[in-house]
């Protein structure tokens, strides 16, 4: 029904832009491939605001360095690309500068883009002609001085950028590297992911090795056991890619949106292909550390806020509902080394991704109103040291600042 | 001045049961629709937040999730003769307000009417004589459970609930109710895990040679994903069921069985807040133009729509067909008009058994986690050598013991001091309770209308309840209340009450909210207000679901009839109304 709707569109658009019909047939499946790219690099993530008009600007990015908004990228000629060519664009992607010579900040992933093919980057061009132009000037660069002069990312680049296409490993199976390849290029997985040097680039020994953003904390995302995602099987990461919820966790917050507009909607073969490669990476610790002990008072106070507060839903042995609560007990996301994400998940509460294998939608409470800093950071060194889990303990000063 | 809206294939007034039913199953149609809903949003974590979703006074006591009469009061008398007065508070029964309506805060028993309820007039006058049920206004529904049977079973395995079946194809089953109707398949979860209070509660009765079985519960036993792909909790058993949300996802209601679908359809829509004031009709007064509405500031809306849905509380149902001239209301005078008719009601009492030595844990409890029987329930006892007809469930259902309402103490207890203070400390644990959920029969007196003198915030009539328990019920009632005292009897506890129901129905003190009748279903306009769809007689154009279309109340709770009867009144439309629109499904 999907595809249908789309190549209804997908006339339309091609007709009311007027481009040769005679080309239509080559042209529609280009396009309709580099509609998968769109898909694939999740354009829509940054370049769409919530009910805004696809592609055509999105909501402020938070950057440690100040805010920048995602640009209009649809073909409209005053306020989007519609002035682009074909080779802005491909040198957009692949080095970071874009029409007129002007540098982009790496917000816009082009360290991870710079690895897609030729062909795919020409097909996401076909593709971004057909969106539909819309009129709406945004203002993208508003990072306060110096960071906002854009030819300081010439610096940027010569220190942290290293151009190139993805280079496959002849000794692994086409299917690992065309997980690589998704995961490292167009799908730029890193760049939540992976850890961050202090001038904002991946660090590249570190990949996928979790990192704060927007005041979440990226998981851990390498074959790591303890705190990566190496005791879900090839099954369940894809499970979590398509539908957003296993028997391990429930994505919301940016994962959810990125699982809507992008993972749920690739292909069982690119999502298996993902799994492969992600099982197959190694970063973090290899082993648990000695968890805080039971009879600390943190962990004793911390007990009973979980039994009176938490386990009516995740239940007393941490082991969650499927589909409904996210298990605690063994959860990795539980135990990254930050705790970031789940002081902002008590604090605030969160709603579960709503996709077509996950439809309920369930939400965590806010509970911010009623735990004390010292409550909050008690609780979650219990969750983080229980059940055979272990991480370091939740300071209290973890959490005024997240309020 | 009213604004003009869009038009839309639907308007349902009342997002509750039965209006996100019917809003999923004509969405699936491809059909255009907006609910339009009276009271506010409510979700589970942000409205029943597992922090304060049980708390007591909030919800219990001052009725956090409810309608308040500010915003709509209702006027009662026991009987023509008395000037109704409008209940400052409302106790005896309690509507639900905002999305989910009564079913964020019900208990959750669900029961399946049975063959001898739909066709009770008929079947009561064959086996006993017409003069048996002379004094009653007893009648057809114009259905049978046969017919209903796919719609009772879409509702449970939508809402999983938990229960053994007596009954598979005819087949009695042990350990389920051999007295229900055959039904196609088991309950899609197995029955709850029984507390002591119905665990005693079924050995004691069973040893008198009664078939008590475990309650169907809409307080699920397991974890459970329904046929919509929406997920639900096992329930935990905290006892904060009737009066709140579930915090947990663990009862159902719209919020935890349709509403993660529905509101995600892009041929839906909910408009909160905004009280539909009456439907609007044709100048022929046969066909709905729409529905006119009012938001919270004030502003008023037409909202132009092919269909007009009623499904808001039964009570609110009659009383919008009768401010915008659906039908006609009924006069007690004359018997004739059918809005308004049948109003019925619940016919209950209960008993107590105090004990010394045992300790019941009554805090460990769940809305629906108990045990029933139905040996004394609707025409399974020989009424023939009876003075009435009708019956009651007997459930042993314990709850919740929460602290502020779960007081029971012995008869001869002081109300107040240390004599109280210890009697209610030792009676907390001590006591085991049960109940008779009564049937409710019409008579021709026990009615609704429109109130001649009060008037709400917008100077509309109130409705005005003409009720009180008939002779033939009370009658019923303590028969029941005899075979009550017989099993606290047998219990041996060191003493024992039983509470009998008297006539005079009063308004203060809560009794249920099982208010049925008034735009009762059937199959002659000349004494039912829609036919067996559900669909109105005089403006097929509209659709009236809710409890308001049983013709009576039988010895159960509604709500389980009242969900199939959504699922009924949507097939209708889906196969043979859509294809006549505006059209009587029904020739009278």
């Amino acid at each position: 029904m999907k595809k249908i709707a789309f190549s209804l569109t997908l006339a339309t658009t091609v007709l009311s832009a007027g481009l040769a019909l005679s080309q239509a047939p080559d042209d529609a499946s280009k396009i309709i491939r580099g509609h998968y790219q769109a898909i694939l690099a999740d354009c829509a993530a940054c370049h769409t605001a919530p009910g805004g008009k696809p592609l055509s600007g999105g909501l402020p990015l938070e950057t440690p360095f100040g805010q920048l908004i995602p640009p209009n990228i649809t073909p409209d000629k005053a306020t989007g690309i519609g002035n682009w060519t074909e080779e802005d664009f491909h040198r957009a992607l692949k080095t970071g500068i874009g029409h007129d010579g002007k540098r982009l900040y790496p917000a816009m992933p082009y360290p991870a883009y710079t690895k897609m093919k030729d062909e795919d980057i020409s097909s996401l061009w076909s593709y971004l002609r057909t969106v539909e132009p819309v009129f709406n000037p945004v203002d993208a660069n508003q990072l306060p001085f110096p960071f906002n002069i854009r030819l300081s990312m010439l610096g940027w680049n010569m220190i942290n950028f290293e151009g190139g296409a993805f280079k496959p490993d002849p000794s692994k199976s086409p299917e690992w590297n065309r997980g690589a390849y998704i995961v490292q290029g167009p799908g730029h997985c890193g760049t939540c992911h992976s850890p961050k040097t202090f001038l904002g680039a991946d660090k590249v020994d570190e990949a996928l090795q979790g990192a704060s953003l927007q005041g979440w904390y990226a998981p851990n995302i390498t074959g790591n056991s303890y705190i990566g995602i190496g005791s879900w099987s090839e099954d369940e990461i894809v499970q979590y890619l398509k539908s957003g919820a296993n028997g391990h966790t429930i994505a919301s917050g940016p994962m959810a949106e990125a699982i809507q507009a992008s993972t749920s909607l690739m292909t069982d073969a690119d999502a298996k292909a993902i799994a492969t490669y992600l099982k197959s990476t190694e970063g973090g610790p290899t082993g648990k550390p000695q968890p805080v002990s039971a009879s600390d008072p943190h962990m004793t106070a911390g007990a009973a806020i979980y039994h009176d507060t938490c386990s009516a839903c995740h239940g007393g042995a941490g082991k969650g509902a499927r589909q409904l609560f996210p298990a605690l007990a063994g959860s990795s996301i539980v135990q990254q080394p930050s705790a970031e994400t789940l002081v902002r998940l008590v604090l605030n509460g969160s709603q579960g991704v709503h996709t077509p294998e996950a439809k309920t939608q369930p939400s965590m409470p806010s509970l911010g109103w009623r735990l004390s800093d010292q409550q909050v950071a008690d609780v979650l060194t219990y969750i983080r040291n229980s059940w055979g889990n272990a991480a370091p303990a939740v300071q209290v000063s973890d959490i005024a600042s997240r309020r | 001045m009213t604004t003009i809206l869009p038009r839309k294939d639907v308007v349902i007034v009342g997002l509750g049961w039965t209006g996100a039913i019917l809003a999923h199953e004509l969405t699936e149609e491809g059909l255009d629709v907006v609910a339009i809903e009276r009271g506010p949003w409510r979700d589970t974590a942000t409205d029943f937040n597992i922090g304060y979703a049980q708390d007591e006074l909030r919800y219990a006591i001052r009725k956090d999730l409810f309608l308040q009469p500010v915003v709509e009061a209702m006027t009662m008398r026991n009987n023509t003769s008395q000037t109704a007065l409008p209940m400052r508070d409302y106790g005896s029964f309690l509507p639900g307000n905002g999305v989910g309506g009564a079913g964020v805060h019900w208990n959750g028993h669900t029961w399946r009417f049975w063959d001898t309820d739909f066709r009770i007039a008929d079947h009561l006058s064959e086996r006993y004589g017409i003069g048996k049920i002379a004094e009653l206004q007893l009648q057809n529904w114009g259905v049978t459970a046969q017919e209903m049977e796919s719609a009772f079973d879409r509702f449970e395995y939508l809402a999983g609930i938990s229960g053994r079946a007596g009954n598979i194809n005819g087949q009695i089953q042990e350990g389920g109710n051999p007295f229900e109707d055959p039904r196609a398949r088991d309950y899609p979860l197995p029955p709850m895990q029984m507390t002591y209070a119905p665990t005693l509660f079924a050995e004691v009765t069973r040893s008198m040679g009664l078939h008590p079985f475990p309650t169907p519960s809409a307080n699920l036993s397991q974890d459970y994903i329904n046929p919509l792909g929406i997920a639900m909790g096992q329930c935990t058993m905290c006892g904060f069921c009737e009066r709140f949300g579930c915090a947990n996802y663990s009862k159902s209601s719209a919020q935890t069985t349709v509403l993660p679908v529905l509101m995600k359809k892009k041929n839906f829509e909910v408009r909160t807040d905004s009280e539909v004031l009456h439907v609007d009709l044709d100048a022929s007064k046969t066909q709905a133009r729409g529905v006119t509405y009012v938001d919270t500031s004030g502003e008023e809306f037409f909202q132009p729509a092919d269909m007009v849905l009623l499904c808001a509380y039964g009570l609110h149902n009659v009383r919008l067909m009768m401010l915008s001239g659906i039908g006609r209301i009924y006069d007690p005078n004359t018997g004739e008009g059918t809005v308004g008719r049948n109003y019925c009601y619940q016919t209950n009492s209960g008993a107590q058994v105090f004990f010394d030595d045992k300790n019941f844990n009554p805090f460990i409890a769940a809305g629906a986690l108990g045990q029933t029987l139905d040996d004394y329930n609707g025409d399974v006892l020989d009424h023939g050598p009876l003075d009435f007809v009708g019956g009651a469930g007997v459930n042993c259902i314990p709850t919740n013991g929460r602290p502020i309402s779960t007081r029971p103490t012995p008869p001869g207890t002081p109300r107040w001091g240390a004599a109280w203070k210890q009697a209610t400390v030792k009676a907390y644990k001590a006591t085991l309770g049960f109940s008779s959920q009564g049937s409710s029969y019409p008579t021709r007196g026990n009615y609704l209308d429109l109130d001649p003198t009060y008037t709400d915030r917008f100077g509309r009539p109130l409705l005005r309840i003409t009720f009180d328990f008939p002779d033939n019920d009370i009658r019923m009632s303590n028969w029941v209340s005899d075979r009550l005292e017989e099993i606290a009897k047998t219990f041996g506890g060191r003493q024992y009450v039983v509470n009998r129901r008297k006539k005079g129905w009063d308004s203060v003190p809560y009794q249920s909210t099982h208010n049925t009748g008034g735009a009762i279903m059937g199959d002659n306009p000349a004494t039912s207000a829609v036919n067996k769809y559900l669909q109105s007689w005089d403006v097929p154009n509209v659709f009236v679901v809710g409890a308001s279309a049983f013709a009576h109340n039988a010895g159960k709770n509604p709500t389980g009839t009242v969900g199939a009867l959504a699922f009924h009144a949507a097939d209708a439309i889906r196969q043979q109304y859509l294809r006549t629109p505006g059209q009587p499904l029904v020739t009278a």
